[in-house]
């Protein structure tokens, strides 16, 4: 078993989750802005209305009635998402990326019939995945088609990109790549890979799996060292822009970039984890102590994006 | 914004604490409530046999008892006579029992038992009425040797307590004069004592006192002086004018006139026998809790039902606490935040071992079944429901097995709620589902950790003991529970999750 002291965290500036929720969630998130981020719908909505662009809206079940008219919707897609709109940590969410006859094929390549989906659909709204038990909605969204670029790196499902945003400023990002520990999810507690993007130039950092380092995708085999987002300042303005939309102070924001729409917002964290901060090699304590003793905060997206891109860049 | 708003939590907390602490220590002194268990304390049974003989008519024997003797206090009373009348009649500042029978014939024995208890307390008894001294009439020759011998004493002396020092030592055998002898017999000297001092105006009176010594019989009562200060009663021991009661001396009869009268009975005698018990000095605190007044503060007074519900109330602070500590200090990750504490409750009432084994046998079981729920494709509520049946089926069934297999542990499982059990499975197969049995298995160790960690300390006999008796102490623990919801330091389990951080540093 490997410690590491108190002392050395303290002098990485690691963020720990006490201090998190204490510090940080509790004081710069507004409780009642919490439904917002919590409820993927809610978030879309918001959020277009800041020029935030979602994946495409393409039904919502709320009544266990309607998932018969569920059938004939998916009857001609080829490929979507289906998300309980209150759920987290990517539970609940099942992507159908190709049809076999009457069989849809996940993306983990499991071919599911359409009562499975329904019954799925049954669990959603039942509230099985969402945050306290509640009741909730479905939402069925159009198959992100992932920019070929990064999603050759991802083992299956989309990478996507987190970044953490404090009081308006992206501080710190990462990059998660689905791997078979994952299940194709994007999650690093279940096994996602966490590559650590330079703030200043969106280029790859470190890379972690189970929160060991490593350089090489696991199932792909490829080097995660020069990985480079295209369109990073465009990215960060996105996420910069989600804090007008929301209000909250300290979120993750995960994003996607699509082969033709570009980035779009998959949904909102009003916890972002601490494992970024592994990814990165670095706490995200000095970055958010940086922001916080600023004299004269910034007041547009841009304007922080660019300060967050001269401030934090480490190459 | 918050570093204004913190001083005043802090201050807060500490008077929580602080509040918590000093009441438990006001409330060990005051009622004496023991901080550990086992804790004794000595208590001095004492017995006074009277003796009489009866004559053929009606019999009324009347004895003093003491009432409030200094440096004790009485913790319980009874008589022991077979076919008498008992009373304990109370008037004008003398207790005392009463037997009563209509046709006595032949030797009668009666017996009053009461237990002291040393206290430390000697709070004087405030006095109604201010006690007067009697005139004496002394005739020739005697007046004139009382009045030289007064003299002489009050010459020698400044204070009513001194005076009496000194008249003492005049009478002594060693110091006596020609007006000394003249007084002085072996049989009235205390009574000569009394009035004297009462000619020079000093209220005085006698007493009797009896010398506590472990398991003694027919011990008499030894006599000592009291005079009146004009302030409260002093004792004196009428041979070496030593002031003061000493230790393990009870003061039997203070203030009335007779000890024992004995109405239609010939030959009375009265005889003292005792003996030190130890009892245990929580039963004592709450004997005493009824008399004391400050008995509010505490459950004692409770009906005994809704006494044992407390004390299983009482316990989930801890239990709570023990929570918060090892989840945001220690980091150990349980299923459902409170259900370790509510394992650890039902652990409380079925021991460890047998509880563990039914928990992990329901749980285990019921998993099996919530495996074919959900191939059914239920709506949640109606699966929980069915779970909860399941869950009560399951229970009964392990109670019966085991009953007839003989183990009356199986009957245990009863204690576990339902609910939460049934909600447990729930979310253990869930886990199971999304993110693999190694997480379950995290977790469920995990709570099981915490459960058992919360069941050894609320099965304490200490903790019990505290936080019934003193249930102010309650307030610490809220106290460190908030102090806990601040604690913003690195968690232990995150020292070893950060620890790859190691290479960048």
């Amino acid at each position: 078993m490997e410690w590491i002291s108190p002392r050395r965290l303290k002098r990485l500036g690691m963020l720990n989750m006490n201090r998190r929720n204490v510090d940080y969630i509790a004081r710069y998130n507004d409780r009642s802005s919490y439904p917002l981020v919590d409820n993927k719908l809610k978030t879309k909505l918001a959020v277009a209305e800041y020029g935030v662009k979602t994946p495409r809206l393409l039904q919502i079940v709320r009544e266990q009635h309607e998932i018969s008219h569920f059938r004939e919707m998916a009857e001609d897609l080829e490929g979507f998402a289906i998300k309980p709109a209150k759920g987290s940590g990517g539970k609940g969410i099942t992507v159908i990326t190709g049809r076999d006859g009457e069989e849809y094929i996940k993306a983990s390549g499991a071919r599911v019939d359409a009562p499975y989906l329904e019954r799925h659909l049954t669990n959603i709204l039942a509230g099985l995945y969402s945050l306290a038990g509640t009741p909730d909605v479905a939402i069925v969204e159009n198959l992100v088609q992932s920019d070929p670029n990064l999603a050759r790196y991802s083992h299956q499902g989309v990478p996507d990109i987190r970044i953490v945003v404090f009081q308006g400023y992206p501080v710190m990002a990462m990059l998660r790549l689905a791997t078979t520990a994952s299940d194709g999810k994007a999650n690093l507690h279940q096994g996602a890979v966490g590559v650590g993007l330079d703030i200043g130039s969106g280029r790859s950092l470190n890379a972690v799996q189970f929160n060991r380092p490593i350089t090489l995708h696991p199932d792909t085999g490829l080097a995660l060292e020069n990985i480079e987002i295209s369109a990073w300042d465009e990215m960060l303005e996105m996420a910069s822009r989600c804090y007008e939309a929301t209000g909250l102070g300290y979120m993750g924001v995960d994003l996607v970039v699509d082969a033709e729409e570009g980035p779009l917002l998959l949904e909102l964290n009003a916890r972002p984890g601490l494992a970024i901060q592994m990814a990165n090699g670095c706490g995200l304590l000095p970055r958010l102590r940086a922001i916080e003793s600023l004299k004269r905060p910034h007041f547009s997206p841009s304007e922080r994006a660019r300060f967050a891109m001269e401030t934090f860049a480490s190459l | 914004m918050t570093s204004r708003s913190r001083i005043p939590f802090y201050v807060a907390v500490l008077l929580l604490i602080g509040a918590g602490i000093s009441l438990a220590i006001w409330r060990h002194v005051e009622l004496g409530i023991p901080w550990l268990t086992g804790e004794q304390r000595p208590v001095w049974m004492v017995e006074a046999r009277v003796d009489f003989v009866g004559t053929g008519e009606p019999v009324l024997a009347s004895l003093n008892i003491p009432e409030q003797p200094p440096g004790f206090s009485i913790i319980s009373e009874q008589a022991a006579s077979p076919g008498y009348g008992f009373s304990i009649v109370d008037n004008s500042g003398a207790r005392r029992a009463e037997w009563s029978k209509r046709d006595v014939s032949g030797p009668q024995t009666l017996y009053f038992k009461a237990q002291f208890i040393p206290t430390d307390d000697a709070r004087p008894r405030r006095l109604t009425r201010e006690p007067r001294t009697r005139e004496m009439f002394w005739e020739e020759p005697q007046a004139t040797a009382v009045r030289e011998i007064l003299t002489q004493a009050r010459e020698r002396s400044s204070t009513p307590e001194s005076m009496t020092r000194e008249l003492i030592r005049l009478l002594q055998p060693d110091t006596r004069t020609q007006n000394t002898t003249l007084l002085v017999a072996e049989e009235n000297y205390l009574q000569l004592l009394v009035d004297m001092l009462n000619h020079a105006g000093i209220p005085a009176r006698t007493a009797d006192g009896l010398r506590l010594e472990d398991a003694r019989r027919r011990q008499p009562l030894m006599p000592f002086l009291q005079i009146y200060n004009g302030d409260q009663w002093l004792t004196f021991d009428p041979q070496t004018a030593e002031q003061g009661v000493p230790e393990n001396l009870l003061l039997w009869r203070q203030g009335s006139e007779s000890l024992l009268d004995v109405v239609g009975g010939d030959n009375s005698e009265i005889s003292f026998s005792m003996l030190r018990q130890t009892v245990p000095a929580l039963q004592l605190a709450t004997m005493q809790a009824e008399s004391n007044g400050l008995g509010f503060l505490s459950f004692y007074e409770l009906p005994i039902e809704e006494q044992s519900m407390f004390r299983m109330l009482l316990l989930l602070p801890l239990g709570a606490l023990i929570v918060a500590f090892m989840r945001m200090v220690i980091g150990i990750r349980t299923s459902g935040t409170f259900m370790p504490v509510l394992i650890a409750v039902a652990f409380v009432q079925t021991t460890l071992v047998p509880g563990l084994i039914a928990f992990l046998s329901v749980v285990a079981i019921g998993l099996l079944m919530r495996g074919y729920l959900s191939s059914l494709n239920l709506l949640l509520v109606s699966r929980i429901s069915a779970l909860i049946i399941l869950v009560i089926f399951i229970t009964a069934g392990l109670s019966i097995i085991g009953y007839q297999m003989g183990f009356n542990t199986g009957m245990t499982v009863t204690f576990f709620p339902m609910v939460i059990i049934a909600w447990t499975i729930e979310r253990m197969s869930i886990l199971w589902e999304e993110e693999g049995v190694r997480e379950v298995m995290i977790q469920g160790s995990g709570s099981l950790f915490v459960a058992i960690c919360a069941y050894l300390v609320m099965s304490a006999p200490l903790s019990g003991h505290l936080t019934f008796n003193f249930p102010e102490l309650h307030l610490v623990i809220l106290g460190l529970i908030l102090l806990m919801g601040q604690y913003t330091g690195y968690k232990l389990s995150e020292l070893r999750r950060f620890s790859p951080m190691k290479v960048y540093d």
